[in-house]
């Protein structure tokens, strides 16, 4: 069966704590579908399956899929799920949908993520969690008494959900300092390419390449259609800024890290034969895809370089066949040189020679991560149909998308 | 028999290393006399004679590099301090070099401490003195660099290693496991002898800078930074395009350099800005009567830990009051002169002796085993099995513990958990390196997958029918090549093996409890036992961190065998009306860790029967002394010592102090015994346990038991608590005397009978004056 993309939108990447201040996720969500179903005149019942990607859970709505599809007046008959796995979850959402058409499941299925940090869930601390659960058993006025008292001034102390790594406790960016400077990425070079995505993501807003971005109509705070994260400035200025991470000595920034951003994205994806009995034409075929995962404490970012090679050889193509590249821009340039060393292909990956250059004049030419935003859960899908938009207007043959997770995990679609 | 000793040196680590440093200096002699061009001399005089330090300037700042060639580790050698002074006076004299990093291209070791040769090799007091002056000058211009100088650090920082750090102007460490700093001299019997009484205080404060001598604890860059003894940290990196140690020390330089640039243009502060704790300590400090009180309850501390047997800890606190109170000169001069005393001191060097024996001990001189041991199988889930299964299960080895009853195979389990859980507590290890660690373990009842095993050990009940049992068992299910273990403390291992189809696999190896603290492994060999056997044991203990000695079967082997006739006079003693108390008094403060009576209790009264009635058995009267009788009443009466709640003592949950246990006295009053006054001083008490102890350690090395003197002292004193400054019972014997030990002997030998005669190799020495186990 071959796998089509119909049409990929989403909402605007706005930083977060501004406009969408007081949606939920499924609120985001449900724009993104919605804009989605708009755009291609899908009927709501035409559906089979919806699939999203978070990281960041709401607690209240957990499957955040579910909870969009119904605000979206999709059938309550129409089962949704919701996936997650660090920054690629939307790729995961994609490929899940890939796997239900492929099985002949669905027909139809909406993938799709969706990230808020503008709201998130604080937890109570675990001592007071527990006081207040076993409060609940407590029977006697006494015995709620003896509860009661025993809660100090630490218990009210609250749980921030974390960046870090569960596993190795450092966060993500202390991480992302570090393979910079394993790799020898220096503050300039980041700072060069920071100014380049902001340059080509402004470039491309003004062309109105971002045909995928929405108007979303946020109550009380009118109609947006645009990306508020983009600032081109001059390097002059980003070489004022202080290492955010590692201080006094990192090399990460506040411009090459992305900022904390609220967004959601939706693609359609179906069957060719479906596509083309409900007279679409589809944009582009999905071929395959890889997840890797390696040490989530010293190569957590480097997905990207191990799956890359993979996936060009579980296809038959090498590095020169691909005319778009969109890579996730999180330690892109890090990844760029592992791709480049005999070493780390050596010594790291098991292969007998370097993966090669990566032509940079390929790669995220309409803006990336660290200029368009990177909600989590929504980046995926993003990397998906601005490959897919961007081989329409270039008029290439194949794309490569990939984006490295937390955990160490990598997702390729072609 | 589980020995629990809590020893105060557990952990000498590996610190001052003994280096030979010359062979490189007459490597290069004949050959660049051999027909170099004259004009060339100087050249071949900077580059060549630079075997240990080198530099080279980066835009404005000097990199040095130390190196000591031919060594995994750098010391601070006489070659290396002469070519540092030079270095160092080349890069002052050069006005274009605005700052200075100093770095080693040894990827785990900055300066792991002085070179401990030599010290060895001074001869007096006044000799040492000087080494220690020519430090504390080389330091002192350090410290007064017109230039900054920043100390980059990546593993061991230890001792001299970190004097030298002190006196730089500013510090980076990495943040890897491997970088430690600390001044373990105290360790050594000696003191931070290169300005570090004298610096540290001033660094840290006076509190944290006794708890840094006192202890010579290692401590890791994280602390270091919070005790403000280094400014700032580095991560280690992972691998990239080149391997992870090389690049992060290629990362710390590149740090360390933008520092020093940083330090020159002042935008990077020299000193940090005091919180108000910091401030209120300082102010406190300042007060002289607060600082007296800080040395008097130092003092007290120390005196209550040593009972005054170590001079080091002493002579420490002098030299920091020196300095405080009577001006930095003083200080310096105190310090110099302390440590050339305490260099010369019997402490000193049986301390010494002890580290070296240390690192003989952590190796394996046996070769390396054919096959890894890769897959482990324990019998028996107790205190031992569960000890033996936490020292394993985190080097990489499969565990299977098996017990035949759930309880105590659960028990077993969470001794595990607890050990690893305890480390997740102190930061040691992650959650998650627990639970993978953790995953290596299964728990079982039965003997599946033991057909994947390499080696079984067992620890189930000391009873030879028994064990033969299990023996038979394992062998049926085992494959041909796996070794069978056995954790006994008395047993002949020739007896074990005697059930098997295989006794070239079968050995002993004895652990001492608790497993995880006690740093002694003995592994026992009979006749049969094979070489790679062996190779294979001694190579899966150092795995486990173990010191370890090889000794020869029989009963007791080593450490059980001088244990007994020191218990059976104990026996006596206590007989003949000596209060539990004043014994362990008595054996305190001759230096063993635990009062000898404790120590029973501690044992098992029960085991101790057990293992008394086995010795008696195999030696006869030279296990005489107390009357067997009353420990087996006592174990009739259920008081087994600490497992119990009661042995000599009462020991009650939650309560520190120990009350005599008034029906033991009762039984000790059943067996009265007249104390012969002639030998009934404190000063015979201590005598007659300790001569019985040095003799049976002596004979066993006589009888071949033993097949070297280090080993029986890094027996006796890692394994048996034996007190560290005497350096075990053959440095003792060589430096109390031989021929005044046999005289004490035979004075009770008169009284007793044959347990006291001295064996034939100590009665050799004694008339022999020249006869000594270490030259």
């Amino acid at each position: 069966i071959n796998i089509v993309l119909v049409e990929g939108v989403r909402t605007p990447f706005l930083l977060s704590g501004t406009i969408y201040n007081d949606f939920m996720a499924h609120d985001l969500a449900r724009a993104a579908l919605l804009g989605l179903l708009n755009k291609t005149s899908l009927p709501k019942d035409a559906v089979d399956y919806i699939v999203y990607g978070t990281v960041i859970q709401e607690v209240k709505t957990s499957n955040v899929a579910r909870e969009a599809a119904l605000g979206a007046g999709i059938s309550e008959k129409i089962p949704a799920h919701t996936v997650t796995m660090a920054c690629i979850s939307a790729n995961q959402a994609i490929t899940t949908a890939v796997g239900l058409i492929a099985a002949g499941q669905c027909d139809v299925v909406v993938a799709g993520g969706v990230e808020t940090m503008s709201d998130m869930p604080i937890r109570h601390s675990r001592k007071m969690r527990k006081t207040m659960l076993t409060l609940n058993k407590a029977k006697t006025l006494s015995q709620r008494l003896t509860l009661l008292s025993k809660i100090r001034l630490g218990y009210l102390t609250p749980e921030l959900p974390a960046l870090t790594e569960f596993s190795t406790n450092e966060t993500m960016g202390h991480s992302a300092d570090r393979l910079t400077a394993a790799f020898g990425v220096s503050r300039r070079e980041q700072d060069e390419f920071a100014f380049r995505s902001h340059s080509l993501a402004k470039k491309a807003q003004d062309a109105g390449l971002l045909s995928d971005v929405l108007s979303v109509n946020v109550p009380g705070k009118g109609i947006v259609s645009k990306d508020n994260g983009i600032r081109p400035s001059s390097m002059e200025q980003l070489e004022k800024l202080k290492p955010v991470f590692i201080k006094p000595h990192g090399t990460i920034t506040p411009a090459s890290s992305s900022f904390l951003t609220d967004g959601a994205s939706a693609v359609l994806l179906m069957s060719e034969e479906k596509a083309l009995a409900m007279g679409y034409k589809p944009k582009a075929y999905l071929r395959d895809f890889v997840f890797v995962s390696q040490d989530p404490k010293d190569q957590l970012l480097l997905g990207p370089s191990y799956a890359t090679p993979e996936v060009l050889e579980k296809s038959g193509i090498t590095l020169d066949d691909i005319d778009v590249f969109e890579f996730h821009e999180g330690q892109i340039l890090a990844n760029l040189k592992a791709m480049d060393s005999d070493w780390f292909a050596q010594t790291c990956m098991g292969r007998k020679s370097k993966v090669g250059v990566l032509p940079i004049e390929k790669l995220n030419l309409w803006g990336g991560s660290l200029s368009l935003g990177h909600p989590f859960g929504a980046t995926g899908a993003r990397l998906v149909t601005a490959a897919v938009n961007r081989l329409k207007k270039e008029g290439g043959q194949y794309a490569l998308v990939a984006a490295c997770a937390a955990g160490g995990q990598v997702v390729f679609d072609l | 028999m589980d020995k629990i000793v809590s020893y105060r040196h557990k952990s000498i680590s590996p610190i001052i290393i003994c280096l030979h440093y010359s062979g490189s200096l007459n490597r290069i002699k004949p050959w660049f006399l051999r027909g170099c061009l004259l004009k060339l001399l100087p050249f071949f005089f900077l580059e060549a004679f630079r075997s240990h330090v080198s530099y080279e300037v980066k835009d404005d700042v000097a990199v040095i590099r130390i190196n000591n060639p031919d060594s995994k580790v750098n010391t601070l050698s006489i070659p290396m301090q002469r070519e540092m002074a030079e270095v160092m006076n080349e890069v002052w004299a050069n006005g274009a070099v605005k700052s200075v990093v100093l770095i080693s291209s040894k990827p785990g070791c900055f300066i792991a401490g002085a070179d401990i040769n030599m010290i060895q090799a001074c001869r007096s007091a006044e000799e040492v003195t000087a080494l220690s002056q020519e430090g504390q000058k080389m330091f002192e211009k350090i410290e007064k660099s017109p230039i900054p100088i920043v100390a980059a650090i990546n593993g061991s920082c230890l001792g001299g290693g970190l004097e030298f750090a002190l006196a730089c102007q500013y510090r980076v460490a990495t943040k890897s496991r491997k970088t430690v700093l600390g001044t373990p001299e105290v360790m050594l019997g000696l003191l931070p002898g290169a300005g570090g009484t004298q610096r540290l205080p001033k660094m840290v404060g006076l509190p944290s800078a006794f708890d840094v001598m006192l202890t010579g604890r290692n401590i890791r860059a994280d602390k270091a930074k919070k005790m403000g003894l280094v400014h700032q940290l580095v991560d280690p990196l992972g691998p990239g395009l080149k391997d992870s140690d090389v690049r992060t020390v290629e990362y710390l330089e590149e740090v360390a350099v933008g520092f020093a640039k940083g330090i020159v243009n002042k935008s990077i502060p020299l000193t940090k800005r005091k919180g108000i704790m910091q401030k209120l300590q300082d102010y406190a400090m300042g007060i002289p009567f607060v600082r007296q009180q800080i040395y008097k309850t130092v003092t007290k501390r120390v005196m209550n830990q040593t009972k005054g047997l170590y001079p080091a800890p002493l002579k420490i606190i002098e030299c920091v009051k020196a300095g405080l109170e009577k001006g930095s000169e003083a200080g310096y001069l105190e310090e110099s002169q302390n440590f050339g005393k305490l260099a010369m001191t019997p402490e000193s060097k049986a301390l010494v002796g002890l580290y070296q024996g240390q690192v003989a001990c952590k190796k394996n001189r046996f070769g390396t085993p054919e096959r890894e041991v890769k897959n482990l199988a324990i019998l028996g889930a107790g205190l031992m099995g569960a000890g033996i299964a936490q020292v394993t299960v985190d080097k990489g080895v499969n565990v299977i513990l098996k017990d035949t009853a759930t309880e105590g195979l659960s028990r077993g389990q969470d001794q595990v958990y607890k050990g690893f859980n305890a480390k997740v507590k102190k930061k040691s290890i992650t959650s998650f390196e627990r639970d993978t660690t953790m995953s290596c373990l299964t728990g079982q009842l039965d003997y599946s997958g033991f057909e994947r095993v390499d080696m079984v050990i067992e620890a189930v009940f000391e009873d030879l029918s028994i064990k033969h049992k299990v023996l038979k068992e394992v062998e049926a299910v085992t494959p041909p090549h796996c070794i069978f273990a056995t954790n006994t403390s008395g047993l002949p291992i020739k007896d074990i093996a005697a059930a098997s189809k295989r006794p070239e696999n079968v050995i002993g190896m004895h652990y001492f409890s608790p497993v995880d603290k006690m740093q002694l492994l003995e592994i026992i060999t009979t006749d049969k036992t094979s070489k790679d056997t062996t190779a294979s044991a001694v190579a899966l203990g150092l795995k486990q961190g173990k010191i370890i000695i090889v000794v020869k079967d029989g009963p007791g082997f080593y450490t059980t065998r001088c244990l007994s006739p020191m218990l059976a006079e104990l026996l006596r003693l206590l007989q003949e009306g000596v209060e539990p108390k004043k014994l362990d008094l008595l054996t305190t403060s001759f230096g063993l860790p635990v009062g000898a009576v404790i120590l029973a209790d501690e044992v098992g009264i029960d085991v101790a029967a057990h293992v008394g009635k086995t010795m008696t058995k195999a030696f006869g009267s030279r296990l005489d002394g107390g009357n067997i009788e009353v420990v087996t009443t006592m174990v009739e009466k259920g008081f087994t010592g600490r497992k119990a709640g009661k042995g000599f003592y009462i020991y009650e949950k939650g309560s520190k102090s120990r009350n005599i246990n008034p029906a033991a006295e009762e039984i000790l009053k059943k067996f009265k015994l007249s104390a012969p006054p002639s030998v009934s001083s404190d000063s015979d008490v201590q005598y007659r346990l300790v001569s019985r102890f040095v003799n049976e350690a002596l004979l066993c090395l006589q009888e071949g038991i033993l097949s070297n003197p280090m080993e029986g002292d890094i027996g006796a004193v890692f394994g048996l608590g034996f007190p560290p400054f005497l350096g075990g019972p053959f440095r003792f014997v060589d430096a109390f005397g031989a021929d005044k030990l046999v005289q004490k002997m035979k004075k009770y030998e008169e009284v007793y009978g044959n347990q006291f005669t001295a064996c034939q190799l100590l009665q050799d020495h004694a008339k022999d004056s020249s006869k000594k186990f270490y030259k």
